[in-house]
């Protein structure tokens, strides 16, 4: 059984760019601890003949067609964010430029 | 999307997964609003396919990894200064796929024989019209260089933010020598993303901090997931058009054209469907694919026309190319024809008619102006009994001046022959 180690949960927040003080860290450490014991409990089915799930819904394909729509103008678009120009939204210079995406 | 995917699937040779489902990539960066990117983790759509690629007249494989679908991002500009960047949200959260590769190509030729061969494909499925100026096409080389005789690949970079197959070959040409250098300094690479500037023909380093790349996949849970059963797949396979190099092939047999003439007709969709559309009415396929290559194609690029929608359609071609079989005009008024086609969307026996071009070969009419021409130029006239045979050339110049180019190239050669021997 795995268990969580108070650096697991300090790696966590850090992808979550959580800042947690050592108060918060001690109780998420026991909290996830219990969830995943909890969890545990499922281990002592047989799934060896169950298909993996892939969705909580039982439904596939739900599609629309692909069909050009008037898009928002752009002052409108722009209009609620907290910082742009003429034609960005404006954010603090990126310095670790092209992170993830495509 | 899905059926769009799969047709680019197929077409690579892709096996096309029954089940494929929608993953959340979790990350935090200003290239989209929601911190995660809804792409393809464990199961894309399309794995394991191929494309095939001709280098220097040698084939090569190119294994495909994986086509996968996934949203689109935000694009960020860091030129605005003032301590900002900009981000555009146009294109962010529309679908795309995302073409891998297996580490097979080996050097910058290959890389762009490979775009070639894949967007041609790409425009014959018309999943896209691949402009990469809109982003419709997008490259991102990743690079790494090994010593020769072994085995493990180095550190690679990867290069986004190319424009152009050309500025990707510079890249990937720019990054070999970089990285070839850094390592003869005894340096070590960096693993990162890295830009391109296209003005001063070099990639630079986009990355500042290396952050830890954990996306915490897991399956997006608005979007249901995909199946494509056999039933989908072989309607797919079956609305398939015909692919560029089958065509190349089939054409080349098909009208004996040489490799190079069926590979340029089929450098588009169009340009085939084009040409064989005019062949269907003309015996000499050659010279119909050379009308199209050469005047028609110098028209439609001097214009930058397109050549689905210009005005000549294929049967008038034909039509032009029958005008010249059967001696009404000549190869060179027939490119007259050609302009005023092009302009007028006329058909070209109109326009001969009208404008009065058709060929003279009337035998008597071309004796007397011959006669006439040899009257004039006596100097030649000599010269030619004398010996000079060229000099045929020029009297036969003067005479397709007289005569406006109208007179019937063949004939006037025959009669100047005559008339000169007597």
């Amino acid at each position: 059984m795995s268990t969580i180690s108070r650096s697991d949960v300090a790696y966590v927040a850090g992808l979550a760019q959580l800042d947690m003080d050592e108060a918060a860290t001690e109780r998420l450490v026991a909290e996830m601890n219990s969830i995943l014991d909890y969890m545990a409990k499922l281990n002592e089915l047989d799934t060896e003949s169950v298909e993996p799930m892939m969705h909580a819904m039982a439904l596939t394909n739900v599609f629309r067609e692909d069909e050009v729509t008037p898009s928002l103008p752009r002052e409108l678009a722009l209009r609620g964010a907290p910082t742009h120009d003429d034609e960005y939204f404006t954010v603090p210079k990126i310095l670790d430029a092209e992170g993830g995406g495509a | 999307m899905v059926t769009k995917s799969v047709a680019v699937g197929l077409a690579l040779g892709c096996t096309i997964s029954r089940w494929s489902k929608m993953d959340r990539k979790n990350y935090f960066y200003p290239d989209q609003s929601k911190n995660y990117q809804i792409s393809q983790y464990d199961l894309p759509i399309n794995h394991d396919g191929f494309l095939d690629i001709d280098v220097d007249g040698k084939k090569k494989t190119i294994g495909i990894t994986r086509a996968h679908m996934e949203e689109d991002t935000a694009r960020n500009t860091h030129t605005l200064g003032g301590g900002q960047s900009g981000v555009d949200f146009n294109r962010c959260g529309l679908p795309l796929l995302e073409i891998v590769t297996e580490p097979d190509i080996r050097s910058a030729d290959e890389a762009y024989a490979y775009l070639t061969e894949l967007k041609q494909i790409l425009q014959y499925l018309e999943v896209s019209d691949c402009s990469m100026e809109e982003g419709k096409l997008r490259a991102e080389a990743n690079i790494s260089v090994r010593p020769v005789g072994t085995e493990p690949f180095g550190t690679k970079t990867e290069v986004k933010n190319v424009a152009s197959f050309s500025g990707t070959y510079k890249a990937i040409e720019f990054e070999i020598a970089r990285q070839i250098q850094v390592l003869n300094d005894g340096g070590t690479i960096v693993q990162e993303t890295r830009g391109w500037d296209d003005d001063r023909g070099v990639t630079f380093s986009q990355r500042a901090k290396e952050s830890a790349h954990d996306y915490r996949y897991f399956p997006e849970p608005d979007l249901v997931p995909i199946v494509v059963d056999e039933a989908w797949e072989t309607t797919i396979k079956e609305g398939q058009p015909e692919l560029p190099t089958p065509r190349r092939n089939r054409l080349m047999e098909q009208f004996d054209l040489s490799p190079y003439d069926a590979g340029v007709l089929t450098q588009t969709k169009a340009m085939a469907d084009y040409f064989e559309a005019t062949v269907a009415d003309v015996s000499d396929a050659k010279k119909a694919a050379n009308w199209i290559m050469g005047d028609l194609q110098a028209l439609i690029t001097q214009d930058d026309a397109d050549i689905t929608t210009i005005k000549i359609a294929p049967t008038q071609l034909a039509a032009m190319i029958k005008l010249i079989e059967d001696g009404t005009i000549s190869g060179k008024i027939a490119k007259e024809v050609l302009v005023d086609m092009f302009q007028t969307g006329s058909d070209p026996k109109a326009i001969v008619e009208a404008k009065g071009l058709v060929q003279i070969s009337d035998t008597g009419e071309l004796e007397k102006m011959i006669a006439a021409v040899l009257e004039k130029n006596p100097a030649q006239v000599e010269e030619f009994r004398s010996g000079k045979e060229k000099v045929i050339g020029f009297l036969v110049g003067q005479v397709m001046q007289a005569t406006k180019g109208k007179a019937n190239p063949k004939l006037v050669n025959e009669i100047l022959r005559k008339q000169l021997s007597t």
